[in-house]
């Protein structure tokens, strides 16, 4: 059931709000929100900060239960939550602190095409996209991998497509951890989860996920917009999923385990759904294993897809995709758990930073980036509703006080029935195709589920972002051309 | 009495599920989750599987349930619409479930379910029967 929230919420400044310790009995630390006056009022309005209240139970958790200004309610952590876990401490890892959808992320990829070449054609480009890459509810693709080559896939992640041809040895080079996390195991991955994974490899699927075709609108940060490769009125293309079916199952079979070994650690949580076990523990190591594994999957997924579109705007504009510049730009999880050092008071510690619906973000200089951005710092992807626009970032230092981490989109607003109810009746497709964007998709309520008014606003979103200092606006892009599952 | 009401969530799907009793409450949850994803009136019995599922408590239990379905039915490409707890405690399930193959009734699925979440969920007793809040992730 909803419930509005109606704690006490503490200002810390404009855009930091802290809900107290005092606020339930058994948080170990404080909750803190990112966000200013206006997008609070929403936010208190679902459970949202009850969860960023259960998450501060979480054994071993430091500094607070954080949630970006794209918070909403999810299931164990919030949509939107970050919160990180001292390892030698007893911190925790939890399924639900990274979601059902493992690696969930976004990649985007930059064109030397620019708007005006693009937009006669847009309309077939769309449905060429849409012919050749799967995409709708149980989408399966034309690559299947046997055991081996699965077990390949979660092990080497993005590497195993630019080994069999999907891509380009440039692209393992601008993609989070080079495309793949160390540590997978797949050993520690269920059969099941290898039977859901066999068909997927290259798919879109379902929800929120989509392909899109975009113009870059405007530029924030001339500097930084440059060394990405970014310019005013270029066309990119932003692909988001995840590690599908495979992801779910890995989620499910730990989520289920893990209820059953909170008594052998003796680890009370307020909900079920963050049901946790040391990341020092067998079981906590072979979860670990598994989630990597899954990420690695899914880095694979949108390797494969971004091959698929190179093959798909080689064909309709008849050049090969690199006399096109068809290179990455960047491609970051905002579902993950990893493990990352800080300092904190003085020490430096090895965390457990769990991001669900939150991108890493890393400062000018971390030793993680590409050479080419040091100087800018990370990329940050934020995709926003298929009617608006979405957003290239990049990463502060001041976002330590995150995890080097910020939003990762614009977060829904509206429930699906509410957003079919309120949009009975209308042609979104229509509507859409007024504004210059076309879509295709498979599900019959996808559009009126996926509708611009269910979502908030992603400006208002990284708006918040920049005014907290956790990241900076580097340019803005618009859909021209749109497929979902 | 109604198998269930959708719920308002946010980001996913949620459910109020009621049953007469716990068997029954099992079955109008497994009701639900597919029925949310389409029109079951549509869906005719063909196919028939047997479910059995073990968990620490009944309320981990019914969300297990739910997934097992989850995973026959995404791996077996069916939809099921009928369900039948054969016995039922409070740490094990032995079910059956019947329905067909979704190639059957192509391009009708509203929503994908990736999975039954084990968020809050607690089983309520009334006089009237049971009830429990369950949200799905989609």
């Amino acid at each position: 059931m909803t419930h509005a929230f109606t704690g006490k919420l503490e200002r810390i400044d404009d855009y930091r709000w802290r809900i107290p310790k005092s606020y339930m009995p058994g948080m170990k630390v404080p909750g803190m929100i990112y966000s200013d006056e206006k997008m609070l009022k929403s936010i208190v309005k679902d459970n949202a900060p009850q969860q960023i209240a259960n998450a501060a139970h979480l054994p071993g958790i430091v500094k607070a239960s954080m949630a970006m200004p794209d918070i909403h309610w999810g299931y164990g952590l919030p949509i939107g939550g970050v919160v990180a876990t001292d390892i030698e401490d007893g911190g925790v890892i939890t399924p639900g602190g990274v979601g059902y959808d493992i690696n969930c992320g976004v990649r985007l990829m930059r064109t030397s095409l620019s708007a005006d070449d693009v937009r006669s054609r847009i309309k077939h480009l769309v449905d060429v996209l849409f012919r050749e890459i799967p995409a709708g509810v149980g989408s399966t693709g034309s690559i299947r991998a046997g055991r081996a080559e699965e077990e390949n896939i979660m092990l080497k992640g993005s590497e195993w497509a630019v080994r069999k041809g999907y891509g380009w040895q440039s692209d393992l080079e601008y993609c989070e951890g080079n495309g793949a996390i160390k540590g997978a195991d797949p050993a520690d991955v269920s059969d099941r989860a290898f039977e859901r994974g066999r068909k997927q490899p290259g798919t879109l699927g379902s929800g929120n996920h989509f392909l899109e075709v975009q113009e870059v609108e405007e530029i924030y940060n001339e500097e930084t917009a440059k060394i990405f490769g970014i310019e005013k009125g270029q066309v990119t293309v932003m692909i988001h999923t995840g590690s599908r079916g495979l992801g779910h199952q890995v989620c499910s079979d730990y989520a289920s385990k893990m209820i059953g070994l909170l008594s052998k650690f003796k680890i009370n949580v307020p909900d079920k759904q963050l049901a946790c076990v040391p990341v020092k523990s067998e079981e906590g190591r072979a979860y670990l294993g598994a989630m990597r594994a899954a990420a690695n999957y899914a880095w694979n997924n949108r390797q494969i897809i971004m091959h698929l579109t190179r093959k798909v705007f080689s064909e309709v504009f008849s050049e090969s995709a690199e006399s096109l510049g068809m290179h990455l730009v960047y491609d970051v999880a905002h579902n993950i758990a990893k493990v990352e050092q800080y300092e904190i008071d003085g020490r430096v510690r090895e965390l457990c930073v769990h991001r669900k619906g939150a991108t890493r973000a890393f400062p000018p200089g971390h030793d993680e980036l590409p050479e080419k951005y040091k100087k800018a710092g990370q990329p940050v992807i934020i995709p926003g509703d298929m009617g608006r626009c979405s957003y290239l970032l990049a990463g502060t230092q001041k976002a330590e006080e995150t995890f080097y981490s910020t939003c990762h989109g614009a977060g829904r607003l509206l429930s699906r029935s509410a957003a079919k109810r309120n949009t009975k009746g209308r042609a979104i497709a229509r509507e859409l195709e007024d504004k210059g964007i076309f879509v295709r998709h498979t599900g019959r309520q996808t559009l009126h589920e996926e509708v611009s008014e269910a979502y908030k606003n992603v400006t208002d979103v990284v708006d918040i972002v920049e005014g907290a200092g956790i990241s900076v606006k580097v340019a803005k892009m618009r859909p021209m051309g749109v497929i979902k599952g | 009495m109604k198998k269930y009401e959708q719920i308002e969530h946010t980001a996913d799907l949620g459910a109020k599920i009621y049953g007469t009793t716990l068997p029954e409450l099992f079955e109008n949850a497994a009701f639900c989750m597919f029925d949310m994803m389409t029109d079951l009136s549509k869906v005719v019995d063909g196919e028939s599987i047997e479910i059995k599922a073990e968990a620490p408590d009944k309320e981990s239990l019914l969300v297990v349930w739910l997934n097992e379905l989850l995973y026959a039915a995404t791996t077996g490409e069916l939809i099921f619409s009928e369900f039948d707890v054969k016995s039922l405690d409070e740490n094990s399930i032995l079910a059956e479930a019947r329905g067909r193959k979704l190639k059957a009734i192509e391009g009708i699925i509203d929503v994908e379910i990736k999975a039954a979440t084990f968020h809050d969920v607690e089983i309520a007793e009334g006089e009237l029967g049971y009830e429990v809040v369950i949200v799905f992730d989609v």
